[in-house]
């Protein structure tokens, strides 16, 4: 016991030990880090005040890049059309909280189900959006001759139509994703004392009250969680509209990523694809800020 | 009397117990047909011949079962140097992540040196920094080092994160101190501390760090996508969007093509079942 008193002093003593060892230990990540990611987080800012394809020299343009964003159409209907499909976010709580629920029963059998609804979450986007795109597909595809047999008369058009593609992916999304967040609310529900829902209903509370005033509550957190996680990955969405949609038709489902993707990567204006992603990271950033302003004057 | 009542409040919750399972179940087997269905039309369409998905109202069993589809997809997809694409860059992007990460992370769990917080606090900001900000300078420099098209661009550029960084660095914290101070005692140095006593305590983050980090790189599309331009450098997921993009309503070979696509992960987790479970609860919850 003496001893490691003796040698905690020493540590204090010979502080600049750990100096070159701590950067030892960091070396490799933050070598990494400086040329992945943080030199490129100052160099991209700096390239969204130019113009440059790569292959003329770099002309310095000022703030030319944000002033024709603020005129660009396109860069508000891909705006609009991102929010758009952040209208699967409450709805996808609400399926995941549904499941969640349902799972949470000590019922035989139950970790078969479980293990069903998390499938679409491992399996490759890719590979799903292919078969949802066969799926909705107007004339041939499964959902059409569902709702044709159930006596729909003139079922809808789904990814061919700019009305209704939006929608489409949603669904799709949900899908996709509420197996992910089914857990995270399973676990949230196993985390509340069952002695609570006892003594509710021991002084006659209802199961919808039980609901309101034990289960909601404890959900604050995993909520709010899923709400700024959500609303990051949809800010980002693109392989879905890349896969079974190509942004279209005509450009209903072309996403804020999907155009840095293609002034970047397509049409190669690097200066102008870095001023719509700093924009994009703008609205990120306040709508995160936001969301956890709200979630703590909830909580 | 007082027994008889007992006996028949006991049997009305049994059968209230009884119903409510089975509404559950009616639920449970609704709910689950839909989230299955897409993957039984997937496999079923896969094996119809080319004609046959026009059927009106739709076949659920192919007639005939046509199993040349998949030796067709294969071969057109050229499959086989797409997995060993997909494994090759998926391995060493997680092995690369878990080594950098962990040794980094102790460094901010454990070590004290001049500037560790405010380092610490750059990695932190810059995970609120979306990858759509990094990826063309990134794209840019890549170029730069004619590296575009080869592994080390899908490989290198994914191999440091911020985020298992902080994942471990808060797992790491959680390690009692009394367990290193025995191997200080014997003379451990600080690599042996990491190496023998921080890492081996640490299995299940670094598995669970190790399985997301694969199973993202797995399915990861958009960076494949930017930095790959040609057939034998390609991901699964690239190779697979690019074969819809030659064969658009290929159905059959489509489907086929996707199925082997997911069957390796299938297998995958439902022999690694719970520890999937447990990883997103850990990294949803407490990283």
């Amino acid at each position: 016991m003496e001893n490691t008193k003796k040698k905690k002093k020493k540590k204090l003593f010979f502080i600049s030990d750990d100096t070159l060892t701590g950067y030892a230990f960091l070396g490799p990540n933050i070598s990494g880090f400086l040329l992945f990611t943080l030199i490129p987080i100052v160099v991209s800012f700096g390239l969204a005040f130019v113009e440059w394809d790569l292959l003329t020299p770099v002309k310095f343009t000022g703030f030319a890049n944000f002033i024709k964003l603020i005129h660009d159409k396109n860069f508000w209907y891909y705006l609009y059309n991102t929010f758009y499909f952040m209208l699967g976010i409450p709805l996808g709580m609400f399926a995941s909280l549904a499941l969640a629920i349902l799972i949470n029963q000590k019922l035989k059998g139950i970790v078969v189900f479980r293990t069903v609804f998390f499938l679409p979450v491992i399996s490759s986007m890719v590979a799903c959006a292919i078969v949802w795109r066969w799926i909705y597909n107007p004339d041939y595809g499964l959902l059409n001759a569902f709702l044709s047999w159930i006596g729909v008369r003139n079922p809808p058009p789904w990814i061919a139509s700019t009305s209704w593609a939006k929608p489409a992916l949603i669904i799709m999304g949900i899908w996709q994703s509420a197996g992910y967040n089914m857990l995270l609310y399973l676990a949230a529900l196993q985390g509340i004392p069952g002695e609570l829902y006892e003594s509710a209903g021991m002084d006659g509370a209802t199961k919808w009250q039980q609901f309101w005033y034990i289960t909601w509550p404890s959900l604050t957190f995993v909520n709010f969680f899923i709400v700024i996680i959500g609303i990051i990955n949809g800010f980002q969405a693109f392989g879905i509209q890349y896969v079974m949609t190509s942004g279209g038709p005509a450009d209903s489902t072309t996403t804020i990523v999907y155009y840095i993707f293609n002034h970047a990567f397509m049409w190669f204006n690097m200066g102008y694809a870095s001023a719509v992603a700093w924009a994009l990271f703008i609205f990120m950033f306040g709508f995160t800020l936001l969301q956890w302003k709200l979630g703590k004057q909830e909580g | 009397m007082e027994s008889l009542e007992r006996e028949l409040s006991r049997k009305r919750s049994k059968r209230i117990e009884f119903v409510k399972n089975t509404i559950s179940y009616i639920l449970l087997l609704a709910i689950g047909a839909t989230m299955i269905l897409p993957f039984i039309w997937m496999v079923s369409t896969s094996l119809k011949e080319a004609g046959a998905v026009f059927a009106y109202p739709p076949e659920w069993i192919p007639n005939p079962f046509v199993f040349r589809n998949y030796s067709d997809a294969w071969e057109s997809v050229r499959f086989g140097r797409l997995f060993v694409n997909s494994i090759f860059v998926a391995v060493c992007t997680t092995a690369g992540q878990v080594i950098t990460s962990s040794l980094a992370a102790y460094a901010f769990a454990r070590l004290d040196f001049p500037g560790k917080n405010k380092l610490f606090l750059c990695y932190l900001a810059t995970m609120m920094i979306p990858g759509q900000i990094t990826m063309i300078p990134v794209f840019i420099l890549l170029k730069e080092l004619n590296w575009i098209n080869t592994y080390k661009a899908l490989i290198v550029p994914m191999m440091f994160t911020a985020y298992g960084t902080f994942m471990l660095r808060q797992f790491f914290m959680t390690i009692p101190k009394d367990l290193e101070d025995a191997a200080v005692m014997d003379g451990c140095s600080k690599f042996g501390i990491y190496w023998r006593v921080i890492l081996p305590l640490s299995k299940p983050a670094l598995a669970t760090l190790a399985t997301f980090t694969f199973l993202g790189n797995w399915n990861n599309f958009m960076w494949p996508l930017i930095v790959t331009n040609s057939e034998e450098m390609r991901t699964l997921p690239v190779g697979l969007a690019s074969f819809q993009g030659l064969y658009n309503t290929d159905w059959t070979l489509l489907m086929a093509a996707s199925v082997i696509v997911i069957i390796p992960v299938i297998i995958i987790y439902i022999f690694n079942q719970r520890f999937f479970t447990k990883g997103v609860v850990m990294s949803g919850l407490k990283g």
